[in-house]
């Protein structure tokens, strides 16, 4: 008995112990659930430098471009109120918005705009390949950017996140940046890398104030913790959901889906050098073997999701619309192979002078879907008779597979909204004999490249539909890539939250515009 | 006890060095182009590019001697200078502090909390072996042994955080972010330490100085609180800190699961994106952490057992 009491106590003395370490433990105060908006979203960030995860701080709304971009792909007036180019398409002029400040307190002019165009000249970013020849300051509120050659991307290039606008101070004596202050409705309240960042209303934004005090970004590695996140209520926007989970989540009263089309495309980065891949037909069979239907109800679970080219249709300068839907007829693939020379051996895979058709698809573990999405092709393609042998590994693998000719065949998937204006993207995969790293990789075509090229300085809108029209069919002719399918955003918002909006181009969240229901 | 801090002293500066030029040899031996890995990082999936990898080759001059970086980070070492991160250009060592007290407060409370359940149990299961809580402990213990980690925070996500909406799902910042990560943690740890507990409990209680206090007088309290906790507390320490060494190394998953920053995730994403000087700093630390734990243990058992101070 007397032991048992004994025990009792030392359980006892146990939990208040434990209780007392829990509660002294000293743990940041953050804002409170009534007044903080919470974002989960897969994303990891390292640091506050604009070329890196800058991203994430032009959507937590803390720093702005110059130019904007709404959700239908126009160019908007960001922290440039207006911009202006000569008639040789070289001098660009760019008027400074005024009475914007910094977080810091600074006032936004030309030489602190021209300030973070030159750090982010020094970095990597889109604005490398821009031609400028010089920049300077006009006046207090103009900025001109002269160029080498005529390049119609430039204002498209300054919506990227890695030209946001910071505040000189920001910057430390080696020109990274330490702590972000820029120009956005919301300012950085903590930063904790790689997972979460609370920023704070600031009230001397120049446009529309925030009525939501705090928002916090926290990152949810796994697809399941993310869901579980919004079943819970405690984020209140969860961003790329897992398919697997969206039918428990439409139970939830208290959650809205949306689901929305964003530019990228899950896509097979073929070489086309490849003695198996360098015809067209060869090409067309593995595309005419995939059951892309079967990927987008079964793995990805959005019907109709199939994709017939690689840009889809929110970017519709670059898509087709007269082109039909990608139907699998393995019959029609089969017959085009052996026209090609191949047969199929004892195990049922084909052979061609004693190869057998067996390539590697590499893809990444970064988006959850791919791996899967990899191994259906996989299967899918077995009954072709071709085998493909699945590696799932880094991403950097594909643009180093490329460039030292390792690589066969890539499950990718390519946002062609990285830039605003999809020519950017076009440029980099197509631009050029030979493709790019996550474009064509040894495709030959002078007509494609040409028409490229000549849309850098296309000034006339019907002229730069009719090429920009070209290109797009001769792709999905000479398939390159072979097109799987379009990629649909998938979020959790909670009833509690007004005003949601999804912004296609993944540049912002909107919070300002936002609301917490009581 | 002078020896054994010697003893450990050396084996810390063995450790620095060994792991340092382990995780050197390792990461450099491993296939596939460094420059590229360090890019994808930096700059991620959709900004990993030719042009991205050369500037990070020129930034790192990694086209330099290996002989040359190592021998760079030796020196640094001796001037117990961890070096910069690759990919977030941020000191190693702050890195490492913030992932470390991070991983370091999960497993504390875990250990703590896995004391909490298994001290009572094991002990309770000990003085009855083969009765009936003994036995549906046993059933218990090996049916939460067999479960992945992870499938054990689900379920407590599941149900305290969806269903009771008691604790928050994922994060940290609050005391009430550590309970589940912590819970999974310790549940997982006392199956098995409460065995240990109670093997520990019934080898003491039916010991002939056990017998010997009872028969002398000693009532059941007195005995256990003088002969019996201090006798059967000496695996379980022991135990208890190779547990925690264990639990340092190994909360990948929860902490993944959890969105904790903890240790085992940035090493983990440190590794995948080849940053040498924070795998190396982390190793480091982390074999550090190792002696200092195993010397804190061996010095408790010290005091514990008068019968190691004789030897």
């Amino acid at each position: 008995m007397k032991t048992q009491r004994f025990l009792v106590k030392s359980c006892l003395a146990l939990l208040v112990s434990g209780a007392v370490f829990v509660s002294a433990h000293t743990f940041a105060q953050g804002p409170t659930k009534a007044n903080t908006l919470s974002i989960g979203g897969p994303f990891e960030f390292t640091s506050q430098e604009p070329s890196q995860q800058g991203y994430l701080f032009t959507r937590m709304q803390v720093a702005e471009t110059l130019v904007d971009v709404a959700p239908d792909g126009r160019l908007l007036p960001g922290l440039a109120e207006s911009w202006d180019v000569d008639t040789s398409g070289l001098i660009w002029q760019f008027k400074v918005r005024d009475g914007v400040v910094f977080h810091d307190g600074q006032s936004l002019d030309a030489s602190a705009v021209l300030n973070s165009i030159e750090q982010a000249l020094k970095k990597h970013g889109p604005l490398s390949q821009v031609p400028i020849a010089s920049l300077s300051a006009l006046s207090d509120q103009t900025l001109q950017i002269t160029l080498e050659q005529p390049y119609n991307l430039l204002p498209a290039v300054l919506a990227h996140y890695s030209t946001m606008i910071i505040s000189p101070k920001a910057y430390n004596s080696e020109g990274h940046v330490d702590q972000l202050l820029a120009t956005g409705p919301y300012q950085i309240d903590t930063v904790q890398p790689p997972h979460k960042v609370v920023v704070k209303r600031f009230d001397g934004y120049w446009g529309q104030v925030a009525s939501i005090e705090y928002a916090e970004y926290l990152t949810g590695h796994r697809g399941e913790s993310r869901s579980l996140q919004a079943r819970s209520g405690q984020a209140d926007i969860t961003l790329t959901l897992d398919p697997a989970s969206m039918n428990s989540l439409n139970r939830e009263r208290h959650l809205t889906l949306h689901s929305d089309l964003i530019p990228r495309s899950i896509l097979i980065k073929l070489n086309s050098g490849h003695p198996f891949l360098d015809h067209i037909d060869a090409r067309q069979a593995l595309s005419l073997a995939l059951d892309r239907t079967g990927i987008a109800n079964a793995i990805l679970r959005v019907p109709g999701s199939e994709a017939n080219q690689l840009v889809p249709s929110s970017l519709a300068a670059w898509h087709r619309q007269d082109l039909p839907p990608a139907a699998r007829d393995l019959q029609r693939a089969k017959a085009l192979l052996t026209e090609l020379g191949w047969q199929a051996g004892a195990d049922g895979v084909l052979v061609r002078e004693g190869e057998r058709f067996s390539l590697k698809l590499i893809t990444y573990a970064d988006r959850p879907e791919l791996t899967t999405v990899a191994t259906a092709i996989q299967a899918q393609l077995a009954e072709l008779g071709v085998e493909v042998k699945v590696e799932v590994t880094n991403s950097s693998a594909i643009p180093s597979g490329h460039q030292d000719g390792s690589l066969e065949m890539a499950l990718i998937a390519r946002n062609y909204g990285f830039i605003a204006d999809p020519l950017g993207v076009m440029i980099a995969d197509f631009g050029q004999l030979g493709g790019g790293d996550w474009g064509a990789m040894n495709w030959q075509n002078p007509e494609v490249v040409e028409l490229i090229t000549s849309l850098k300085v296309e000034q006339d809108t019907d002229a730069y539909l009719q090429k920009s029209q070209r290109v797009a069919e001769v792709l999905a002719q000479e398939l390159p890539l072979i097109p799987v399918t379009f990629y649909t955003q998938q979020t959790a918002v909670n009833t509690r939250v007004k005003h949601f909006r999804f912004d296609p181009f993944e540049r912002n969240y909107y919070v300002n515009e936002m609301e917490l229901s009581k | 006890m002078k020896s054994i801090l010697l003893n450990r002293l050396i084996q810390a500066v063995m450790v620095a060095w060994g792991v340092g030029t382990l995780t050197f040899i390792f990461m450099r031996t491993l296939p596939g182009d460094m420059a590229y890995r360090i890019a994808a990082g930096r700059y991620g999936q959709d900004n990993v590019t030719a042009e991205a990898a050369e500037l990070v080759r020129q930034e790192l001059n990694l086209e330099s001697s290996p002989w040359l970086a190592y021998v760079n980070w030796l020196w640094d070492l001796v001037q117990l200078n961890l070096g910069t991160s690759l990919i977030s250009g941020a000191p190693v060592i702050h890195e490492v502090q913030h992932q470390l007290g991070h991983s370091l407060g999960l497993a504390f409370v875990a250990i703590l909390v896995s004391a909490m359940i298994a001290l009572p149990l094991g002990i309770l299961s000990g003085m009855r072996v083969g009765g009936l809580f003994d036995r549906c402990l046993l059933i218990l213990s090996a049916v939460l042994r067999a479960q992945p980690v992870f499938v054990i925070g689900l379920l407590l996500i599941l149900l305290f955080a969806v269903n009771w909406r008691i604790f928050p799902v994922a994060g940290f910042g609050t005391p009430a972010h550590i309970v589940l990560p912590a819970l999974a943690l310790a549940l997982v740890l006392a199956s098995v330490s409460s065995r240990v507990i109670r093997d520990s409990t019934h080898r003491v209680i039916h010991s002939s100085f056990y017998t010997f206090a009872r028969v002398k007088g000693l009532s059941a309290s007195q005995t256990f609180t003088r002969h019996g906790l201090r006798n059967l507390s000496v695996p379980v320490v022991a135990f208890m800190g190779i547990q925690l060494v264990g639990l340092i190394e190994g909360i990948v998953m929860v902490e993944s699961l959890f969105s904790w920053p903890g240790i085992g995730h940035g090493l983990a994403h440190a590794i995948f994106s080849r940053d040498v000087p924070m795998i190396q700093g982390t190793a480091l630390m982390m074999g550090l952490i190792f002696v200092c734990l195993n010397t804190v243990i061996d010095i408790a058992c010290y005091q514990l057992d008068p019968r190691g101070r004789l030897q």
